[in-house]
């Protein structure tokens, strides 16, 4: 088996996948659902329900507010308690509207049964009308970043989409909801490529997965198998086993890995070197929207922790606190605790266990204080780990520096916005250097500026 | 004697077609400058400090002269020179004296480690910009003051450090320039420049905190709660309640301190106002 992955950088952090095996369980339904109107990358949705609206499990909550948008449905039946603000992700009281639950009584459109639908049986099926219906549906990208698939796949007339990419990557630490989604949903997930590269108008798809989930590979290869590779079918379809490597999961180092092409600096997207990279997450969503009708209100989420009594994978509606599938794990541990929207490595602090599962969040990670605290940053060495590591070619120690001490233009010149924040640096640093939260400061100032100098 | 004509001669010619060729290029390639630039600079402090935000005094000398060919040298303050210098850069200029009323930065919270418990505790980079970028920070109150001094790092001129007691940045108004570095470093807007007022007094809102009453009461307890009371009770129209939080018009407000009284929170602070007097107490003991 020959065993690809990307060309410079990464590490390989502790994987702690202690929730491999666990089954996936169906979350209770919450008391209330919380619906933040900012799920996704782009303008806010606009609610168009009113307070003591009586909304059923699939109802639209919330439009798209503008082009690079989503709208948000309800994940459960009940009437609208208020519009009012409350935390969510990012750690600030933003707009959300408040469901109180009520019985469980779903949109009736909404196709509920268990019956493997196919591309083969639906012929109404074009390009646009996959568009529209994932579109429609609200889906976003769910590995985290959240933005809407809809617009991935009308790539703009300069670029030439070749092939589509499922990220099935997962390389984050402790968050298994991926890898149990294949295991328990690989004939949809395979359908959900199919309704992809339709809608992108191609016929070559890979499934990127790393080494360490050899029973996805062999399953989703076996699926593949009996698919796509009979004589009748146009689709050329194969799943690329990758060396386990943080940050795998990021497009473009996947991109470089399955196809050994190099986006280039941004606004350049994968797109512009022929790839549509999506989640298994949203693959398997899209199968929903397009052959169930299901517009995106549900999700696999890893609950995890080595102090949680029982970490495990829920399929969650979205608008629950995280506080429900905490004590559903076995309650808070004693103690101080990091409580994560994502993984270690990438995922948001949070202050508050109120805040609710949305498209993005993956998992709920539970970290103990003394772990997570950090220790005494030391003078930098200059052993360029941090630069080895970078995925992105970067040098992280310059760049931290420049930022220290605002020198803009240059931090401008050595390429700061290429940054992905994928934390690589920080975490081999052996001086316990915070270099990621002065490159994010840097970050986003030079990106201010560029910003203003292109309104000018 | 030939040699010494010829000499003369020679220097004088070249001496003469010099003097025609540096007269015609000065001519054709002169830069008009404003005389008046040059009388700024030389009120001017000429300390380059870069306070007024331009990148030296002739910079500012060249913004004044041509902000007052548009109408207006508003917005233009050396902070170094302070009413003075301006004052005499006006009156050359021939414009309104632009900074009349001395202004201070006011740090608008009030929410010390007494009245605003920690609910986190913060791992990160120690700047008030990184903090706040990662979310609400170690309170409840996603608009406080986040305590890591990003406003004492810009000043220049000492006028504000941070009070270990209460974690809450204090100004020193005698230091205080009022050049407006530390508002555009704070990353939540909590700096304001107010005006000085007579005698130093002012009455303002401590608070910035836009949530409902119930929520930043729960986060703070000196937050404002924006239940409107100081705007009842304002003889003088001069306070706004929007979007849950109050606002004291400086150019309106008289001083009356009748909002520093009615307001629930505390949240409406008084400052530099003698210390309220006992009435039936005799002369002795009072203190001003």
């Amino acid at each position: 088996m020959n065993i690809k992955t990307f060309s410079i950088g990464g590490i390989h952090p502790d994987e702690n996948k202690l929730t491999h095996e666990v089954a996936t369980k169906v979350a209770a339904l919450p008391k209330q659902a919380i619906f933040p109107l900012s799920q996704h990358i782009g303008a806010p949705a606009k609610p168009v329900v009113q307070k003591g609206d009586r909304v059923k499990v699939g109802t639209l909550i919330a439009e798209a507010g503008g082009f690079v948008s989503a709208p948000i449905f309800s994940s459960v039946s009940g009437s609208v308690l208020k519009i009012d603000t409350a935390i969510d992700a990012t750690g600030y009281r933003k707009p959300v509207i408040i469901i109180s639950v009520e019985g469980d009584e779903w949109e009736e459109t909404i196709d509920r049964s268990d019956k493997l639908e196919t591309v083969e049986s639906h012929p109404e099926l074009t390009p646009e009308e996959i568009v529209t219906r994932i579109k429609d549906a609200g889906v976003v990208g769910m590995g985290g970043a959240c933005f809407p698939t809809f617009i991935k796949l009308t790539p703009p007339p300069t670029a030439k989409a070749e092939c589509v990419i499922i990220n099935a990557v997962e390389c984050e630490p402790y968050i298994t909801a991926d890898y149990r989604l294949m295991m328990e949903k690989a004939d949809e997930i395979l359908v959900g490529l199919e309704l992809l590269m339709m809608a992108a108008k191609v016929t070559t798809g890979y499934i990127g997965i790393e080494t360490n989930k050899p029973a996805a590979i062999e399953l989703l290869m076996k699926k593949v198998e009996e698919k796509f590779n009979s004589q009748s079918s146009v689709f050329n379809v194969s799943v690329v086993p990758l060396k386990q490597r943080y940050p795998q999961g990021g497009e473009k180092q996947l991109v470089d890995a399955v196809i050994q092409r190099q986006v280039p600096a941004p606004p350049a997207i994968p797109v512009n070197v022929g790839a549509i990279v999506q989640n298994v997450g949203t693959a398997y969503a899209v199968y929903e929207a397009v052959m169930k009708h299901k517009p995106l209100f549900e999700r696999y989420t890893t609950v995890t922790g080595k102090n949680l009594q029982n970490p495990g994978n829920f399929l969650v509606r979205m608008g629950t606190p995280m506080k429900d599938l905490i004590d559903a794990c076995g309650g808070m541990p004693e103690g101080d605790n990091k409580l994560l929207a994502g993984g270690p490595m990438m995922g948001k602090a949070l202050t508050s266990v109120e805040v609710p599962i949305c498209k993005g969040t993956n998992s709920v990670t539970i970290i103990s204080g003394d772990e997570a605290r950090r220790k005494e940053p030391q003078p930098c060495i200059r052993c360029a780990k941090c630069v080895w590591v970078c995925p992105m070619g970067l040098e992280p120690y310059l760049l931290a520096k420049l930022s220290e001490v605002k020198n803009w233009e240059r931090a401008e010149r050595e390429d700061i916005v290429n940054c992905i924040e994928c934390g690589s640096c920080q975490f081999t640093c052996p001086a316990h250097r915070p270099l990621l939260d002065n490159i994010r400061q840097g970050k986003s100032t030079v990106m201010g500026i560029i910003r203003s100098r292109t309104a000018k | 004697m030939n040699f010494i004509l010829i000499a003369v001669i020679v220097l004088g010619a070249i001496g003469l077609i010099a003097a025609v060729v540096l007269f015609a290029a000065s001519k054709k390639f002169a830069v008009y400058e404003d005389p008046r630039i040059a009388q700024v600079s030389e009120l001017l402090p000429g300390a380059n400090c870069g306070g007024c935000g331009f990148a030296g005094c002739g910079g500012m000398a060249d913004a004044l002269v041509k902000g007052a060919d548009a109408g207006s040298i508003e917005g233009l303050n050396c902070p170094v020179g302070g009413a003075d210098v301006m004052g005499k850069v006006a009156d050359l200029l021939g414009m309104a004296i632009a900074n009349g009323e001395p202004k201070v930065a006011v740090v608008r919270c009030n929410g010390t480690c007494e009245y605003r418990q920690k609910i986190a505790e913060y791992a990160g980079l120690r700047t008030c910009a990184a903090m706040n970028a990662c979310g609400a920070g170690e309170t409840a109150c996603g608009f406080g003051c986040l305590g890591c001094g990003d406003c004492v790092e810009a000043c220049q001129f000492d006028a504000i450090r941070i009070n270990p007691e209460t974690g809450i940045p204090e100004v020193d108004e005698e230091k205080c320039t009022s050049c407006g570095a530390c508002t555009k470093a704070c990353p939540r807007n909590i700096i304001e420049l107010r005006k000085k007022g007579p005698k130093s007094r002012r009455v303002y809102v401590s608070c910035v905190n836009k949530d409902k009453g119930a929520v930043s009461m729960k986060a703070c307890k000196v937050s404002c709660i924006g239940c409107g009371k100081c705007e009842k009770e304002c003889p003088f129209g001069a306070i706004t309640v929007e979007s849950n939080l109050s606002y004291i018009d400086p150019d309106k407000c008289r001083l009356c301190r009748k909002c520093e009284r009615a307001c629930p929170t505390h949240a409406i602070i008084a400052v530099n106002f003698p210390a309220i007097v006992a009435v039936n107490s005799s002369k002795k003991e009072e203190t001003v």
